[in-house]
C-alpha cells in the first residue's frame, strides 16, 4: 500500500498520507516526513524515543504529532526510520520513534521542512481507509 | 465562507468586497497580466480571511507577488488596533525577520570577471550554507540572551561590523521589548549554534552588478553605480524563529475558542495584542528579530574576510560597505495618520517590506531625502532591485510594498518541469555562477518557478508604493 504522497501547494509542501487505521495513518505521516527529508534507507534504528502528544481533535493531533517529530529532527538532530504507535484516540497518541543521529558521511538531507502548519489540516475516515492531508512550511 | 469575488479598482488595485464575516474590504496590487495567475490559487481567498480577524484597520492588503502561503497570503500586510486588535504568529511567518542586506563595493565587474568561479566557491565554503548548519561559535546561554536582546549590536560589539550598519538596518538592528524570558528552551537550544548561517530553500547570498540606475539622485544618496560590485544576503533567524513561531501558535491555537471569534483558518491563531499572550508573542518575536539581524551582521563580516582572501586585497580597496537591511517577516508598532488621526496600530508583514517616505525619523539620516531604501530580490541569477519608499506606501499601504518575485511553482511542480536539466550549466550560460548544498535546491529555484521580478516591482512603482533606484543583475550565487 502506498504511504503518502506529495500534492502542490504554491509555496510549500503538502502531503496526504494513508493508512488502513488511525495508528496506521499516523506511523505513516512519521514516516512520510522523514522520507522527504532524507533517504530513510540510510537510517539505522539505533535511537529510540517514546513521544507522547495530545490534541483537541484528529486534525489537531496529527499537527501535533508531527511537530514532535520534526522537532526531533530538526532540534535534536535524530532522523527517524520507523514509528510504531501503541495508543491512539482522537486526543492522544502514544508511540515509539526508532532512528539514528544525523550523521553527514551518510545521510544526505534533501529538503529542510521548518514547520507543520495548521493550514487545511485534516484527517478523514475514507472507505479505503484513513487519510490525512498536512501542509508544511520547508 | 461564501465565493470570492475580485472586483478592479484602478490600473493596479482590485478590491475584494467584505462578505460574511469579513470586516473590512480586501486589496490586492496586481496588473491585467498577473491578476489571472491570481485567482488560480487560494491566495485571494486568504486576502478575505485576514480581513475576519478583529481590530484589522482599513484593509486585507496583498501585494504584487502574493501567492498562496498558509493562513495570511505570502505578499499579506495588515494592521491592527492595538486596544482591539490581535497579533497572529501566522502573520509574521516561521521565518521571523526573513529580510535583505546589500552590501556595495570599490570594485567593479571588470575587476572580478575573471576569477569569479574561484569567488563563488570561496564564499560556499566559508558561508556555512544548509539544513542544520552550524556556525562557527557556540553561544552560551548567557551569550545567546545577549544576542536575542541586543540584535546586530551584539555583533557589533564583537567586531563583526561598525556602527555605521547599524544605522542602516531596520530598527538599528535591534527591535524593542525582546525578553529571552518569553522564548522556549527548544527554542533557545536550536539557536545556540546557528548565528552566522544562512540556511536552506530560498535563502540565498549574490553577487550582484548594478546594471541599470532609474533615479540618480537616490542612487547617489545610496551610493550606487552603474557596473559596481555588490552582495545581496537573503537569510533571517534560522531554527531559533522557527521555533518561536511554532510554540506561539500551538499555545494560541489552544486558546483560540477563548477568542469569542471563529477562525476561519487554525493557522490563523492569534491573541489579542493588549493581551499578556499577545504581549509575550511581541517580545518573543523580537528576540527572534534580534537573532536575524545579528546573523546578517554576521554573514556581512564573513563575506568581507572571503572577499578580502580570495581576491588577495586589502578590505579598504574592497571598501564593502552597508547600503541598508530590511525585514519582510515581522509585525511592527507604528504610527501612520489614519482618518486625519495619529494612530499607533501593529502592521503585519508576511512577505512585504516596509517602504518608509523621505523624511520620516526612521530613515537613515544620509537617505532621508530620498525614502528608505528597500531591496527586492528576486528568483536565483535574476537579480535584485533597490526602491525607495513613498508617501504614497504610507497613506494607503502603512508603509509597505513587495518583497520579492513570489513563486507561481509548487517546489514539487518546479522539480518535475526542470527533471533532466543541468541547471547549474543552464545558470552559467546565462552567465551566473550557482553552487548549492541541497540535492534538490537548484531545481526547486529554477527561475520559472517564480513570477516576473520586473513585473512585480513595476507594479509598485505605477501604484506609487515605492520608486525604482537601480536594478542590480546577478553574477553569482551560494545557496543552501
Amino acid at each position: 500500500m502506498i504511504r503518502y504522497h506529495i500534492f502542490d501547494h504554491t509555496a510549500d509542501l503538502g502531503l496526504e498520507i494513508y493508512g488502513a487505521d488511525a495508528g496506521e495513518l499516523f506511523s505513516n505521516a512519521a514516516y512520510a516526513v522523514s522520507d522527504t527529508i532524507t533517504d530513510i534507507h540510510a537510517v539505522r534504528m539505533k535511537e529510540r524515543r517514546s513521544i507522547s502528544v495530545e490534541g483537541s481533535d484528529w486534525d489537531d493531533l496529527i499537527v501535533n504529532f508531527l511537530r514532535e517529530i520534526l522537532y526531533l529532527v530538526n532540534g535534536e538532530g535524530l532522523l527517524l526510520r520507523e514509528c510504531s504507535i501503541a495508543e491512539i484516540d482522537r486526543d492522544h497518541v502514544l508511540g515509539d520513534v526508532h532512528g539514528e543521529f544525523f550523521d553527514p558521511s551518510r545521510h544526505h538531507i534533501n529538503l529542510e521542512i521548518k514547520a507543520v502548519t495548521y493550514h487545511q489540516a485534516s484527517v478523514s475516515k475514507t472507505r479505503e481507509g484513513w487519510k490525512g492531508r498536512v501542509i508544511f512550511d520547508v | 465562507m461564501s465565493e470570492i469575488t475580485i472586483e478592479k479598482i484602478d490600473e493596479n488595485r482590485w478590491m475584494i468586497p467584505p462578505v460574511g464575516g469579513m470586516r473590512v474590504p480586501g486589496i490586492i496590487y496586481s496588473s491585467d497580466t498577473m491578476i489571472g495567475g491570481i485567482g488560480s490559487d487560494e491566495s485571494p481567498k486568504q486576502v478575505a480571511n485576514v480581513a475576519h480577524l478583529p481590530g484589522i484597520v482599513k484593509y486585507s492588503m496583498a501585494m504584487p507577488d502574493m501567492h498562496w502561503g498558509y493562513g495570511f497570503p505570502i505578499g499579506g500586510v495588515a494592521a491592527f488596533d492595538l486596544q482591539e486588535g490581535v497579533i497572529s504568529p501566522g502573520g509574521v511567518g516561521y521565518d521571523i525577520n526573513c529580510g535583505v542586506r546589500l552590501m556595495v563595493s570599490r570594485l567593479s565587474y571588470e575587476d572580478i570577471r575573471g576569477r569569479l568561479h574561484g569567488l563563488v566557491a570561496s564564499l560556499f565554503r566559508a558561508i556555512p550554507t544548509g539544513v542544520g548548519s552550524k556556525g562557527s561559535i557556540r553561544l552560551t546561554r548567557n551569550e545567546e540572551e545577549k544576542v536575542l536582546r541586543e540584535g546586530a549590536g551584539w555583533a557589533i560589539k564583537h567586531g563583526y561590523g561598525t556602527d555605521t550598519d547599524l544605522r542602516r538596518t531596520e530598527d538599528g538592528g535591534a527591535m524593542e521589548g525582546a525578553d529571552p524570558s518569553c522564548v522556549s528552551e527548544r527554542a533557545l537550544e536550536r539557536g545556540k549554534q546557528q548565528l552566522g548561517t544562512l540556511g536552506s530553500g530560498n535563502h540565498f547570498l549574490e553577487i550582484e552588478v548594478v546594471e541599470e540606475i532609474f533615479d540618480p539622485v537616490a542612487a547617489a544618496a545610496l551610493g550606487l553605480e552603474v557596473n559596481q560590485v555588490a552582495v545581496a544576503i537573503h537569510s533571517g533567524s534560522r531554527g531559533f524563529g522557527y521555533q518561536v513561531c511554532d510554540d506561539y501558535l500551538v499555545t494560541m491555537v489552544k486558546k483560540s475558542t477563548a477568542l469569542g471569534f471563529p477562525l476561519p483558518d487554525r493557522q490563523l491563531a492569534c491573541a489579542y495584542i493588549a493581551s499578556e499572550q499577545g504581549k509575550r508573542y511581541l517580545s518573543a518575536m523580537a528576540c527572534a528579530a534580534n537573532y536575524a539581524w545579528a546573523n546578517r551582521q554576521m554573514l556581512m563580516h564573513l563575506t568581507q574576510e572571503t572577499f578580502a582572501r580570495a581576491l588577495d586585497m586589502s578590505p579598504s580597496q574592497i571598501g564593502m560597505r552597508l547600503v541598508y537591511d530590511v525585514c519582510h517577516n515581522i509585525a511592527k508598532i507604528e504610527e501612520f495618520v489614519i482618518d486625519g488621526k495619529k494612530k499607533r496600530v501593529c502592521v503585519h508583514r508576511k512577505g512585504a517590506t516596509r517602504a518608509f517616505p523621505p523624511g520620516h525619523p526612521s530613515v537613515p539620516e544620509e537617505y532621508r531625502h530620498v525614502g528608505q531604501p528597500v531591496l527586492i530580490p528576486g528568483d536565483m541569477g535574476t537579480g535584485s532591485y533597490v526602491l525607495v519608499g513613498t508617501e504614497k506606501a504610507f497613506e494607503e499601504t502603512f508603509g509597505s510594498t513587495c518583497h520579492g518575485a513570489g513563486r507561481v511553482m509548487s517546489r514539487a511542480q518546479a522539480k518535475r518541469v526542470s527533471r533532466g536539466r543541468a541547471i547549474r550549466r543552464e545558470m552559467e550560460d546565462r552567465n551566473v555562477i550557482v553552487m548549492a548544498t541541497g540535492k534538490g535546491t537548484l531545481h526547486e529555484e529554477i527561475p520559472e518557478a517564480y513570477k516576473d521580478l520586473d513585473a512585480v516591482v513595476d507594479v509598485v512603482h505605477k501604484a506609487g508604493l515605492s520608486r525604482k533606484v537601480a536594478r542590480l543583475s546577478s553574477v553569482g550565487c551560494i545557496k543552501g
